[in-house]
């Protein structure tokens, strides 16, 4: 029998295009990329669940907090002082689980 | 005159069930939600053992919104193509008083939140508390992110989760060290309720709860699989420090399991529903902050009271022993008139003779061991190994001895007799 992998894994857009976002003005989490730059470890690209903290090719980090699930794995594994500023979303707002 | 007696910070469990206890106890309580509804923050590995709500809502399984009743539990050791499964199920798990459940937490956290509020306390959702006020070092209220949102109160109780910022806010917790935490992710996904039955060989309203260990790569961590109603859940739980060093992405991870043969037959064809993510703190007992301060109580997540011990893990029930504890504690330290830390002393020894402190002393090595070497990644390769040889029959070649089987594996994976010995002895001392 020929070998097929049952589940092609999900885009990540499908994966959360899932969950509900209820995305307030003003962003909750602040990233100093400045600080970014000079980080030889980045623990919070390949940790972050949401997958929100982008290389870019100039060496820097492209942060986008509108999907984010307000779990606080990127402030944890965070070694750069000031990097990361985070506070929970505006009452109301931010992530919105419903089948969990 | 303050707005309230109490406020309390976080519609989880361990808020909902001391917001429960001080609108009994007469108090005026206002149970802060920052979510637009109890539970739409919240997330979990699934199961709810609710014996501790026996005491606060009789016959709460008449009208718990549970899923699925827990009565079949397995421990999977698992490595890339094999897995070894201990299996056991119960009818009585199925019956009241019951044991384990699965359930939605937007629904159960709003079912006891409700709770709360049909005893009289205040809810207020979708208000964030931004952070403590204060009268010297006593904790006299929270700012919200309302307009003119500040709310008084004799005593706060911070049961607003893993992040605690109220409780690092009190001073009350050292520096975060990312070794205490793991993250949890988690897919929802979709089946129609007779496949689930046919899958799991369940029936009617039970279900079942798979743990497992061995399916997280080079992270340390572990898996989980249960059912609800017409969903089953799949999900990793991984050490924040290795997730960090940045070897694999915790998708790919989730993707890796479902696609293992033990797994993806049993969710082949579903529609995911719904990811989620949230962090867990794992060290448990080690990792506790100081729980009372002037003015503030630490209770749930935010006084880490999670029990991931291997082959317990729990929370939601510390959660509600906890919060229900602080509850109580805080109305009497009220009706004293001295909120104070020495005023709020009670919670501690509500806690320390109850199964809250006492299963997280006795259990405070428990997490060090599971995410151990041995346990992550020799084990499950043994145990595996072992099995394998023992039931492959290699004819014409007799069968080896069991000894013969075990030193070999033993030398295959790596393992010495001593250290073998000493973990053995260690996970003797831990769970005995």
């Amino acid at each position: 029998m020929p070998k097929t992998d049952p589940y092609p894994e999900l885009s990540f857009e499908t994966r959360m295009g899932s969950v509900e976002f209820r995305i307030h003005e003003k962003a909750h989490i602040v990233v100093d990329d400045q600080i970014c730059d000079d980080c030889t470890t980045r623990g919070c690209v390949t940790a972050c669940p949401a997958n929100l903290f982008v290389p870019t090719a100039a060496g820097g980090i492209l942060f986008n907090y509108e999907q984010c699930f307000e779990c606080g794995t990127c402030y944890l594994v965070c070694n750069e002082e000031g990097a990361i500023t985070w506070n929970y979303p505006e009452g109301g707002h931010g992530v919105v689980f419903h089948q969990v | 005159m303050n707005d309230f007696d109490v406020v309390v910070v976080g519609a989880g469990p361990a808020g909902s069930a001391a917001a429960l206890e001080l609108a009994r106890a007469g108090r005026s309580v206002c149970l802060l939600e920052r979510g637009p509804f109890p539970g739409s923050k919240n997330m979990y590995g699934g199961v709810v053992y609710g014996r501790i709500l026996d005491t606060l809502i009789p016959n709460w399984w008449e009208e718990a919104p549970v899923q699925r009743w827990v009565t079949r539990r397995q421990t999977m050791l698992m490595t890339g193509e094999q897995a070894l499964t201990v299996d056991f199920r119960t009818e009585s798990w199925g019956r009241p008083p019951y044991n384990g459940a699965t359930a939605y937490r937007p629904d159960f956290d709003s079912w006891l939140a409700q709770k709360a509020v049909d005893a009289g306390a205040v809810l207020v959702t979708s208000t964030t508390a931004t952070g403590l006020l204060r009268d010297g070092n006593k904790v006299i209220g929270v700012r919200t992110d309302r307009p003119d949102g500040d709310l008084t109160a004799s005593v706060v109780i911070a049961c607003d989760g893993v992040n605690s910022f109220l409780a690092k806010e009190a001073g009350l917790y050292p520096p975060s060290d990312p070794a205490n935490y793991t993250v949890g992710v988690k897919e929802t996904i979709a089946l129609p309720r007779h496949v689930i039955d046919e899958r799991f060989a369940v029936r009617g309203d039970h279900g079942v709860d798979i743990e497992i260990i061995g399916c997280t790569g080079d992270i340390p961590g572990g898996g989980f699989i249960y059912t609800n109603t017409d969903t089953v859940a799949v999900g990793l739980v991984l050490s924040l420090p290795a997730l960090a060093k940045g070897s694999q992405r915790p998708e790919e991870l989730l993707a890796a399991l479902k696609n293992h043969p033990a797994v993806a037959p049993l969710i082949e064809g579903g529609e995911v529903k719904e990811y989620s993510a949230h962090v867990i703190p794992e060290a448990g007992f080690d990792m506790m902050p100081e729980l009372i301060g002037d003015g503030i109580l630490v209770a749930g997540d935010a006084a880490a009271m999670c029990l991931a011990a291997g082959i317990w893990l729990e929370g939601v029930n510390f959660a509600i022993g906890s919060g229900a504890a602080a509850g109580r504690a805080a109305a009497r330290a009220v009706q004293r008139g001295n909120t104070s830390a020495e005023g709020l002393e009670g919670y501690r020894s509500r806690i320390e003779s109850s199964f809250v402190m006492a299963d997280h002393r006795r259990l405070r090595d428990a997490p060090h061991l599971v995410m151990g070497e041995l346990a992550q990644r020799q084990l499950p390769a043994l145990a595996c190994g072992i099995a394998e040889r023992v039931f492959t029959v290699e004819n014409p070649d007799p069968k080896p001895g069991l000894r013969k089987i075990l030193r070999a594996e033993l030398r295959r994976n790596g393992v010495r007799w001593r250290d073998a010995a000493r973990e053995g002895l260690r996970a003797l001392r831990t769970f005995g």
